[in-house]
């Protein structure tokens, strides 16, 4: 199985994201070839104006929507992580949503099987990542949000210093 | 049917039956949709001369072909329609948000209100499912805790409500409609309407898919607006907003302060745009589907309205500020959040406690006649006492509650001079006296004084032409303009967006013809906005609005500017107003009375609505 720390998956920066919806919209575009909510795989909360954030599956070492899934219908792709659905396995009993503490695994409003982000591994790239006007969302690997929020804290900290150089 | 739902719902509130019908494919084809669909659909179920609070009047909400795409700025939008009880002629108010795009997945373009509820209801439209639902526990609640409410008792955090406020159940005659939260139908009177019929809500879930025409074209033109909504034409949305008009207007002089008393205002820095992003603006968020997002929310972080958060535009904040006097931000921010509560416009709110401060300052009210409230001009604490007691209807608040016109008529004893309203909706933040291609977009504007109808002020501001002349020409800028505004209010696109569109109508038809699969030409697309235009004069007609209704605020004509400046002396004469609509007719193919003729009407593909020009005609001769 792959290591962690080199899987990928697709995160927002609450600071940058404005809740426009935009992803949800190309995200039902890019997989069923309509526009609607429902059928993203990314989905966008809003609690109140000041805070918007985008979420989808975040790709987990050990995902708990696997261990969950009573029919063995889901799968982590060994090399990329991506929890693959068997879609003759699964009924539709949502133990795997319970399961997922992002809301990120949901049930097909027409097929009633699960679904989930799989990163557009058809076209190589998230389509969502590619056209949020805002660049709020991103690719990455955990170890590099790591070295973001660090990066970012450090700049925080040396403020005054960075502003002389 | 490519971008329409191609259904028309309609509900009787007095019966609680619905029905749908189909969407009639030659008015989607002449109006559009939002406003151009809205009117004609009016029209066809209103009486001649309704009143608008009878349960008679029906109040329509529309979508455009656009909502529910991805189309930037495009996919969100909605708009209300019915008799406005400020005009007494054409209502109609946009908004954008998530509300429209949820609306068409439900598979609906428009929706016909008619009636009225026995108690209090909200409907809840679930796809194909339309429940009319008690409300009165939601009674007293503004739009976000009614929204709140029902997002929790539905038991769907995604549903998408269009509510009114304690002002809309009360029927203050300037009560908006407001939908996710900030977002409101503002002006014209909507939320009164809508208040008139028991009709405390809007709740909506759709489900259905949303598809166009020719996708893979519209995907590339897509794209391309996205890149485009990067650039220069959306940048000032993007950065400080349009509260960077306050200085851009103060230096020309053209911000009408203390309620026209002058025209530019001595402590704008104070209340401008970039003081607004330094300190207030917390955030810049955006609609569903949008590309550029301009909502700059503000938090007011100390003081005595700390914890105020709202949206915040020019227009409330010129309002609540320079028109009444007032130079603090946090008391204009916390106006507004009162406004947002009580569900009422912010720009006519502003204007009334303008017009109420001028009457106390001429002794026209009193501080007993204003329930002991000491309403100088720049005293914030009266602003935020009097927008209280304009939404609940208290006091002196009940009679500012039927808007400066109506307002000024009660008082009486000169305050009709100090109420600065066209057709009886108030003014709105650019000094008609010195800017006078918008003298005549706002004189000519189907629903009252308004900037969003024409923003014929751009020519003026911009220095196109020579803001204090009135000559002849101006006309057929006027209406060209008009007519690029209607179809972008039938489309439904956002108006900040407009500068993308470098091509205008070609551009406007490309996208109409990618997504509805009716190949629409530029010529045809512009030819829609005439029609609409003209549409909503015969509107206006019917309802008994004419040449007379195509004037001035009181002291934009009779009060010369007097601040010392490029516009000083300036104002707008009697004369002056003539020869502009006389030029605007001609252009428009009106005769001098501003009534279509006939041959127009035909031009136009309008021959079912010939027979309100032949009455009209024919009540003359009589």
């Amino acid at each position: 199985m792959v290591k962690v720390h080199e899987r990928k998956f697709v995160t927002a920066d609450p600071d940058k994201c404005v809740g426009c919806q935009v992803c949800e919209y190309i995200c039902s575009f890019e997989k069923e070839k309509a526009f609607n909510p429902l059928k993203s795989r990314i989905r966008v909360v809003r609690l109140n104006p000041l805070v918007n954030v985008s979420i989808a599956c975040r790709l987990c070492e050990d995902p708990p929507c696997v261990a969950a899934c009573p029919r063995d219908a889901l799968t982590p792709s060994e090399k990329t992580g991506i929890i693959m659905v068997d879609e003759d396995k699964c009924n539709g009993c949502g133990w795997c949503i319970e399961a997922c503490d992002y809301g990120a695994i949901m049930i097909h409003p027409e097929r009633k099987v699960v679904f989930v982000c799989d990163l557009c591994k058809d076209k190589g790239e998230p389509q969502c990542v590619k056209w949020c006007p805002e660049e709020a969302l991103d690719l990455v690997t955990s170890d590099v949000l790591a070295q973001k929020a660090r990066i970012a804290a450090t700049k925080k900290l040396f403020q005054e210093a960075l502003k002389i150089i | 049917m490519y971008g329409y739902a191609g259904r028309v719902l309609h509900i009787d509130l007095t019966t609680g039956k619905t029905h749908v019908e189909p969407l009639n494919e030659d008015y989607a084809k002449k109006y559009i949709g939002g406003i151009g669909l809205g009117m004609r659909l009016w029209l066809d179920h209103a009486k001649a001369g309704v009143e608008p609070f009878s349960p008679e009047n029906p109040l329509i909400l529309a979508t455009g072909p656009i909502s529910g795409t991805v189309w930037p700025t495009g996919g969100n939008g909605h708009a209300f329609i019915s008799k406005s009880p400020q005009s007494y002629g054409v209502g109609e108010s946009k908004s954008h948000g998530s509300f429209g795009t949820e609306l068409k997945r439900a598979g609906y373009d428009a929706v016909i209100f008619k009636g009225k509820a026995e108690k209090p209801v909200y409907v809840w439209i679930d796809d194909d499912s339309v429940q009319l639902l008690d409300a009165s526990h939601l009674m007293g609640k503004s739009p976000t805790e009614t929204e709140d409410a029902i997002r929790e008792e539905l038991g769907d955090y995604y549903i998408r409500v269009a509510a009114i406020g304690p002002a809309g159940e009360k029927l203050v005659r300037i009560a908006c409609i407001i939908n996710d939260k900030t977002r409101a139908a503002g002006r014209t009177g909507m939320g009164a309407v809508m208040g008139s019929k028991n009709l405390k809500a809007i709740a909506v879930r759709g489900t259905h898919d949303i598809t166009v025409a020719k996708p893979e074209e519209f995907m590339e033109f897509v794209k391309e607006f996205h890149e485009r909504m990067k650039g220069p034409a959306t940048q000032k949305y993007r950065t400080l907003g349009t509260p960077e008009n306050v200085l851009v207007h103060n230096s020309l002089s053209c911000m009408p302060t203390r309620n026209y008393t002058n025209s530019r205002f001595e402590a704008a820095e104070k209340v401008s745009g970039e003081t607004l992003n330094e300190r207030f603006v917390a955030k810049i968020i955006g609609c569903s589907s949008c590309a550029m997002r301009c909502e700059h929310v503000c938090v007011v972080p100390e003081g005595p309205y700390k914890g105020a958060t709202t949206r915040m535009e020019y227009e409330p904040l010129w309002a609540m500020g320079p028109y009444c006097g007032i130079d603090r931000l946090d008391a204009i921010i916390k106006g507004m959040d009162l406004c947002n509560y009580y569900g009422i416009d912010a720009i006519s709110a502003g204007v009334i406690v303008g017009f109420a401060m001028d009457c106390y300052e001429n002794g026209i009210l009193t501080e007993k006649d204003l329930d002991g409230i000491d309403a100088r001009f720049g005293n914030h604490e009266a602003l935020l006492k009097l927008i209280e007691k304009m939404g609940k209807r208290d006091g002196i608040g009940d009679i500012l509650a039927e808007g400066v016109k109506i307002a000024g008529e009660k008082i009486g004893k000169g305050a009709e001079k100090l109420a600065q309203h066209i057709k009886g909706v108030e003014v709105t933040g650019y000094d008609l006296r010195c800017l006078k291609t918008a003298a005549l977009g706002f004189a000519v504007s189907f629903r009252g004084a308004d900037h969003n109808r024409h923003g014929a002020y751009a020519f003026d501001v911009k220095g196109k032409v020579n803001r204090l002349v009135a000559e002849k020409g101006r006309g057929k800028m006027v209406k060209d303009i008009e007519d690029i505004y209607t179809i972008i209010d039938s489309m439904i696109i956002c108006k900040f967006s407009r500068g993308t569109y470098y091509k205008e109508a070609e551009d406007l038809a490309k996208l109409y013809t990618l997504v509805t699969g009716f190949e629409t030409t530029p010529e045809e697309i512009r030819r829609s906005g005439e029609r609409i235009n003209n549409l909503a004069r015969l509107f206006n007609i019917r309802e008994g609005l004419g040449r007379k209704d195509d004037t001035l605020p009181y002291k934009v004509m009779h009060h010369p500017i007097t601040d010392e400046g490029p516009s000083k002396g300036a104002y707008v004469s009697q004369a002056e107003l003539d020869l502009l609509l006389d030029d605007y007719y001609m252009a428009r193919g009106w005769n001098r009375d501003g009534v279509p003729t006939i041959e127009k009407l035909k031009e136009l593909g309008m021959e079912d609505l010939v027979h309100i020009v032949e009455e009209k005609t024919k009540k003359a001769e009589e």
